[in-house]
Parts: C-alpha cells; structure tokens; sequence
C-alpha cells in the first residue's frame, strides 16, 4: 500500500472554505427537505386514515409513487425531466429564470420523497392509537378535523418520534446525492479536495466525520426531545 | 412532451436489459453477502464478550451514519489501493455495498434473533448443544423465518439503491439509460422508461412480501 499521508491540506485555502461551504449546504438543504417532508407527511399520513375512499387512494398512490422508483432516477426526473413536461413558460423558468436551481431541485425532490416515508409513520402512529380514543372524541362533539388536531396527532407524534428521527438523519445522507445534479454539498465538496489535492484519505475522512458529528448531534438533541415529550405509562427511553 | 417516441425505448431494449443485468447481480450477490456479513456481525453484537460486542456495533453504528455514495467513493478509492491495482469499479462497489448492507442487515438480523423467546436457546443448552450448535439449529432458523419478509424488503430497498452506482459510472441499468439518453438526446423517453420499469419491479416485489408475509403468519 503506496500512499502519501498530509492531512494538512485539510486545513489549507481554499480546501478547508471548500469543506464548510459543503457542510453548508448539507444542512440548508436537509433542513428545507425536512420542512416539505413533515408537511406532506402529515397531511398524506392524515389522508391514509381518512374515511374517504378517494382521499385514502390517492394517498396510497403518492406514498407507492415515491417509494418504489430509486431516489436517484427521481433526482433526475425532478431536474430534466420537469422543465420539459411542465408549459412551456413554466419549464424555462425552471431552466433558466429559477435561482439556484441546483438546491431547490434536490429540496424538493428530497422532501417529496422523505415526505412518503413520514407518511407511513405517521399513519402507523394514528393507527396504533385504539379506536376508543377517536370514539370518545367524535362522542364529546369534536368534528373530525378537531379529533385529529386535539386528540390523534399530538399522541401520534410523540410515539412516532423515533422512526421520524431515523428519516431525518436519513434526509442528511441522501442529500449527497445532490452531487449528480450539481449541488455542491459536503459528499461532493470533498470529492472535489479529494480530484484537486490526490488526498482522497483525508478528504474523505473529512467528510466521514461530519457527517458522523451531524448523526451524533442529531441523535442527542431527539433523545432529549423523545425524554421531554414522552407520554406517561408508555414504554419511553427510562425503561430500557 | 407531444413527440415521445417509443421506438427509441424498443432498439434500447437489448443495451438496458444488458444494464439490468449488471444491476440484478449487484443486488443479489450484495443480498448474499449483506446476509452472511450481517448474520456474524448480529452475533458479535450479542456476544457476552464485550470487545467483540462493542466494535460490532461501532461498525453498524458508523456505517449506518454514512451517505451510500460517500461509502462507494472510499471503496471505489481504497479497494484498488489495498489490493496493489486496479481491478476495476464493479468490484469496489460490489464490496462497498456488501459492506454497506451488512451493517443495515445486522440490525434485522438482532431485531429478528431477539424475537425468538429465551426458553428456546436454554432448551438448546439443557440438551447439551454447545452455543454454536443451540444457534445453528434452533435460534437461527426460528429467527431466520421471522425475518424473511423484512429481509426481502430491506432487499428492495438494496435494488434501488445499486442505481447509485452512477456516482462511479458501473453500467447498471440507469446508467445504460443514462448513456443512450445522452447519445440520441432522448432524456424524457429513456428516464420515464427507467422510472416505470423500477417502480413496476418494486412494486411486484412489495406485493410479494406482503403476500408471502400473510402466509408466514398463519
């Protein structure tokens, strides 16, 4: 094994501006997917519950959509494909008019993706709540919107928690794949330190390391939002 | 969008299915090895011995924090390095994904070993097995017939990410898709064509979990 050690060059101009401009986008990104995915989780994970048969099938459609064409094709399909199939005014605004097209492209289609995958969490968590609960709400005179708003939802939440935050650092790792359309997060930032110095090791250590710090501080911050939300009587994070 | 051009998708048949292959070789050959590297890498976790236990489950811990595509560029960058020379992509990401799986189906696989009740391994004991043995025939094929669904699930899972071979130009089947969009400029043809084979094959594969998950219950 022939390989030359420096792992200065992680520190020097303009690598090191290249490293955080990348951490800088990964967490942009993530966080405005995030933003999109919660929202179109709740509300497609509302619709799976729902009594209507309509809302409830094209829900399940959306959520079989997103789930079962790799995130990648989806990537592209978002970032060629579009602009092509759209009106035409509307697709050269996407091409040309868009700022950042880059960015915006892989929030939503990370968020559109992510947001199925919370979709099904949120509707496993509505179901897990026994019927009793719904009954005894619609019984006291709630309408269905405030049955879900006062009573389902603020318990769904809670138990789903740790699923939703395995998506969350699930949506920091598949923001790489912004990369193949452009975007200039942490994954190809440090693939670029690693074409330009020949210092692939260190590069990519770099990288390893942020994101295994993001996974570490995304973790304990839900801990303590798992801890501080916990439903009393329910088997929490003391028990085990 | 008027003009789509299925013609384009027919003479592209040979090339993608050539693609596909590459893909469906990725996918089980990573299966296998996800299955195998994770089954040890479950029972290291669950060792009483605690050196072994721990750096278990560092290994899962660290994978599992990693974006796939970082995982393949270390491969794609390290394998050629330790083995002295170049042996070509599909073997780097082949190792980098059966590395990769691993950790993802470790957890199953002590999610699905745990499930088993405890009486069942001390049986094993009082019968006089040794560990090795208790495991082999009486946790391990009870664990294995627990988890076969969320196994096969994971491994769809797997198929689609294999697309991301992409990121280091392996021939799988969107990059075959990929290469003759480009050439005749037939993006919208080719990418639909890709998206819809992937989302029938997936969707075929969940139904037949979920079937065969109905007939494992009963």
């Amino acid at each position: 094994m022939q390989y030359n050690w420096d792992w200065g060059i992680l520190i020097e101009a303009p690598y090191l501006g290249w490293i955080f401009s990348g951490l800088y986008w990964t967490i942009v990104v993530s966080i405005a997917a995030w933003i999109i995915a919660f929202t179109i989780g709740s509300i497609v994970g509302v619709a799976r519950t729902s009594s209507n048969g309509v809302v409830r099938g094209v829900a399940t459609v959306y959520v079989e959509m997103f789930r079962n064409i790799p995130l990648l094709v989806q990537m592209f399909l978002w970032y060629f494909i579009l602009p092509e199939v759209v009106p035409e005014a509307f697709g050269a605004w996407l091409k040309r008019g868009m700022p950042l097209p880059e960015m915006w492209t892989a929030v939503f289609c990370l968020g559109t993706y992510t947001g199925a995958r919370v979709a099904e969490q949120v509707r496993s968590g509505i179901n897990s709540i026994s019927m009793g609960q719904r009954h005894a709400a619609l019984a006291v005179g709630l309408r269905p919107n405030q049955v879900y708003q006062h009573v389902l939802l603020p318990v769904a939440y809670r138990i789903i928690i740790p699923p939703l935050t395995s998506d969350f650092l699930g949506i920091f790792k598949n923001s790489s794949l912004g990369l193949t359309i452009g975007l200039l997060e942490l994954t190809a930032q440090t693939r670029q330190v690693s074409e330009y110095t020949f210092q692939s090791f260190e590069a990519f250590a770099a990288a390893t390391a942020l994101y295994v710090s993001i996974t570490f501080i995304v973790m304990k911050i839900m801990a303590v939002v798992e801890r501080r939300t916990a439903i009393p009587g329910l088997i929490s994070l003391e028990d085990k | 969008m008027g003009d789509f051009d299925f013609d384009v998708i027919i003479t592209a048949i040979p090339f993608l299915l050539s693609g596909l292959k590459v893909t469906l070789i990725l996918t089980v050959t990573a299966i296998i090895g996800g299955v195998i590297g994770g089954t040890l890498l479950a029972l290291a976790r669950l060792s009483s011995f605690k050196p072994l236990s721990y750096l278990a489950g560092g290994y899962v811990n660290f994978l599992r924090s990693m974006p796939l595509i970082l995982v393949i560029f270390w491969f794609y960058f390290l394998v050629p390095l330790i083995v002295g020379r170049p042996i070509g992509g599909f073997y780097s990401v082949l190792i980098a994904f059966v590395m990769f799986e691993s950790a993802y189906y470790c957890e199953i696989i002590r999610a699905g070993i745990q499930s088993v009740s405890k009486g069942q391994a001390m049986a094993g004991k009082a019968l006089g097995l040794t560990y090795a043995q208790s495991m082999q025939f009486v946790v391990l094929p009870q664990a294995f017939h627990n988890m076969v669904p969320v196994l096969l699930t994971q491994g769809i899972v797997l198929f689609q990410d294999t697309s991301l071979v992409y990121v280091v130009g392996v021939h799988d089947f969107l990059v075959s898709a990929d290469i003759i969009a480009n050439r005749d400029n037939r993006l919208i043809e080719m990418y639909m064509a890709v998206a819809v084979v992937y989302f029938l094959m997936c969707t075929m594969g969940s139904l037949a979990v979920r079937i065969l998950q109905k007939r494992l219950a009963t």
